[in-house]
């Protein structure tokens, strides 16, 4: 019986660990939070090593407010906006939730602005750090991504209308534009395809790279270790480490506890608003993007012809790979800010580059009597459209019943005669068909109006044994009938 | 690293822990909290009318003062479904009963949902699909039907004959409102 004192121990063993011993024992959640928590800090916890873990919170954030955001939508030209509209305007909380997430994209840019400032400036770069770098630089185009694709998604004027402009910026790229812009329109105008694609992209896609680039983000980051502060080796800390949790962890969660205020406070207070339905026709409007985008806009408003290949393909690119290559140009170990003058120096003029460019567009755009109107008016149609009730969308099934009446009147004589004869009972309202009968629409295409009344007077015998009575009608009624049965489709 | 750790974490074992507990503590009431929004935005359908018929107009009270027979009359009814609505067409009768009194019946018969004619020539409705009959008032006289025609409530208001259209349980004695 040694097996089962085997068992009896064990057991015993298992009831004196307790439910934390019997789970560790399972999953070695113990190592693994140890792991977690005591990653060694060189010279200690410090407020300026926040940002990461509040990218992480706003992007959990992200996904649990979009996943519930999707409860209520529908990506298609059609019901995009009437479902945008319904969650911010009817459902408990919709509002609330919807802000959230809108809010949390810009939140996201000013952290992941304020994460990577805090790694160039730190040089947190230098050491090995090369793909930990690189994953972020990758991040950092996939959140502008996620702001760009979500930002179509409610499909108000605004949202129509900057992604309109954004993807015909896209065009202006040399050689490739083009089909650029026709790939991510589906199409070369804007439309239904081009939510279905903005949507897959936003939902699937760059999420699926954002969590695998998240993860090597992390996995590298902690292969390399914390860098530390600036005096610190970026190969070797030499300084007297601090392990990661209590001091660290409270520091971290303090940026937490504020987004977490923040932002509740903001959406509470300021909800995100939501614009008419996009109007294509409408040829006033005048779209703005979303602030992160504005320099990148008002770059863009400098380069046409022939100069545009330098301003759009030529610049961009090479800061980009700059940018990239950063942590294999910059080879030195010196990490304090002043001693390292260019790479200081060349971070306040991309930084004040940004924001002038930024500052300017807004300055234009209130210095131009024009446009200031515009803008003003599409303001007050967005309080007006906000402050209307929610509407629900008229089903597409009650229209066409309301056009047939419309059309013809001898169709709309048989629709009564129809409904009279109890046809509906079995074909269904609008001949759509139910269990008991098969549907009637489009049946123009497959007889001619002689052969559905002779059909009707005398049905064949597959009719009579489905339960279809034989119609006996004066013959301006069956004419009647015939009508709508043929304006069914 | 993990010497770094222990000797660090040792003195104060009590205080981290404690400190663990309370943060746990915080961050399950926060989350908790924060939870609540997203509980509220699910059950929405589930706790408010998301689906919803309207009263309908069938027409001014006037013009049924002097009924001798029942009256069919198309009337529009709006089904609210989330944040659709369909706005349907249906075949209602408008009769009286033996006291005089305004009735408003529903064409669908109570035993399997054809839609039920009036035939003037014999003073009653009669059901195309199984032969039941009913009284100009809507009751039962005979065929499969277990029932007789199901009124629908009605309202005046400013002299326009309001009625709510429901549908009814088919194949059973009692009127029982489905959907």
């Amino acid at each position: 019986m040694a097996s089962s004192d085997h068992s009896e121990t064990d057991i015993r063993q298992e009831i004196e660990a307790g439910v934390r011993g019997w789970l560790n024992r399972r999953t070695g959640l113990d190592a693994l939070l140890r792991a977690a928590l005591d990653e060694p800090v060189p010279g200690g916890a410090r407020l300026a090593y926040i940002f990461g873990s509040g990218l992480l919170f706003i992007f959990l954030s992200q996904i649990i407010t979009g996943v519930f955001l999707a409860l209520y939508y529908v990506p298609s030209a059609d019901h995009a906006h009437t479902t945008v509209a319904y969650i911010t305007k009817s459902v408990t909380a919709g509002s609330f939730l919807r802000s959230l997430h809108a809010y949390g994209a810009s939140a996201m840019v000013v952290v992941l602005l304020l994460h990577l400032s805090q790694t160039y400036i730190y040089g947190a770069y230098k050491g090995r750090r090369e793909l930990l770098w690189l994953s972020g630089c990758v991040l950092f185009v996939l959140v502008l991504a996620m702001a760009f694709t979500g930002y179509l998604l409610p499909w108000d004027q605004r949202a129509y209308f900057a992604t309109a402009v954004g993807t015909n910026a896209a065009s202006e790229i040399p050689w490739i534009g083009e089909s650029l812009k026709r790939m991510m329109r589906g199409g070369t105008e804007m439309g239904t395809l081009t939510i279905s694609r903005f949507f897959v992209a936003h939902v699937f896609l760059i999420p699926a790279f954002i969590f695998a680039l998240i993860a090597s983000h992390i996995f590298l980051f902690r292969k390399a270790g914390a860098a530390g502060p600036v005096t610190e080796n970026p190969y070797k800390p030499e300084q007297k480490s601090e392990p990661f949790y209590p001091r660290q962890v409270l520091m971290d969660l303090s940026l937490t506890a504020l987004l977490i205020v923040g932002l509740g406070l903001l959406c509470f207070m300021v909800p995100a608003s939501l614009g008419p339905a996009a109007n294509p026709a409408d040829t006033q409007y005048i779209p703005r993007p979303e602030w992160y985008y504005l320099p990148i806009f008002q770059w863009l408003k400098y380069w046409h012809g022939a100069a545009s290949v330098v301003g759009i393909l030529i610049i961009p690119t090479v800061l980009v790979l700059a940018i990239i290559a950063l942590p294999f140009l910059d080879r030195s170990i010196e990490r304090r800010p002043w001693k390292r003058p260019a790479a200081i120096a060349t971070y306040a003029f991309v930084l004040f580059m940004l924001l002038g460019l930024g500052l300017r567009s807004q300055y234009l755009d209130k210095h131009d009597s024009g446009v200031a109107q515009q803008l003003a008016k599409q303001k007050t149609e967005e309080e007006e459209y906000m402050r209307k009730p929610f509407e629900p969308e008229l089903s597409s099934a009650s229209l066409v019943a309301a056009n047939v009446a419309l059309a013809d009147p001898l169709a709309a004589k048989g629709k009564t005669i129809f409904e009279a004869q109890s046809c509906n009972a079995c074909h269904g309202d609008g001949g759509v068909g139910t269990a008991a009968g098969p549907a009637l629409v489009g049946i123009a295409a497959k007889f001619p109006p002689d052969r559905v009344a002779e059909l009707l007077k005398r049905p064949t015998t597959k009719m009579t044994a489905g339960g279809m009575p034989a119609v006996n009608l004066p013959p301006d009624d069956l004419k009647a009938l015939v009508a709508y049965l043929e304006s069914l489709k | 690293m993990q010497e770094n750790a222990s000797t660090s974490s040792l003195p104060s074992e009590n205080r981290r822990s404690f400190l663990g507990t309370l943060l746990s503590l915080g961050s399950f009431f926060i989350g908790a909290l924060l939870a609540v929004p997203l509980i509220r935005f699910a059950l929405f359908p589930l706790l408010r009318r998301t689906t919803e018929l309207k009263e309908s107009p069938v027409g001014a009270l006037g013009d049924f003062s002097s009924l001798n027979e029942p009256v069919a009359r198309t009337i529009q009814i709006e089904q609210v479904d989330g944040w659709r609505k369909a706005v349907s067409e249906k075949a209602v009768y408008v009769t009286k009963d033996t006291r005089g009194q305004l009735l408003v019946l529903s064409s669908i018969c109570p035993h399997l949902g054809c839609t039920v004619p009036w035939v003037s020539g014999k003073n009653e409705f009669v059901c195309p699909c199984h032969g039941a009959t009913f009284s100009p008032d809507g009751k039962r006289v005979s065929g499969p039907s277990l029932r007789g025609m199901d009124t629908l409530e009605t309202k005046v208001q400013e002299g326009q004959l309001l009625v709510r259209f429901q549908y009814f349980r088919q194949l059973v004695a009692d009127k029982e409102v489905i959907g």
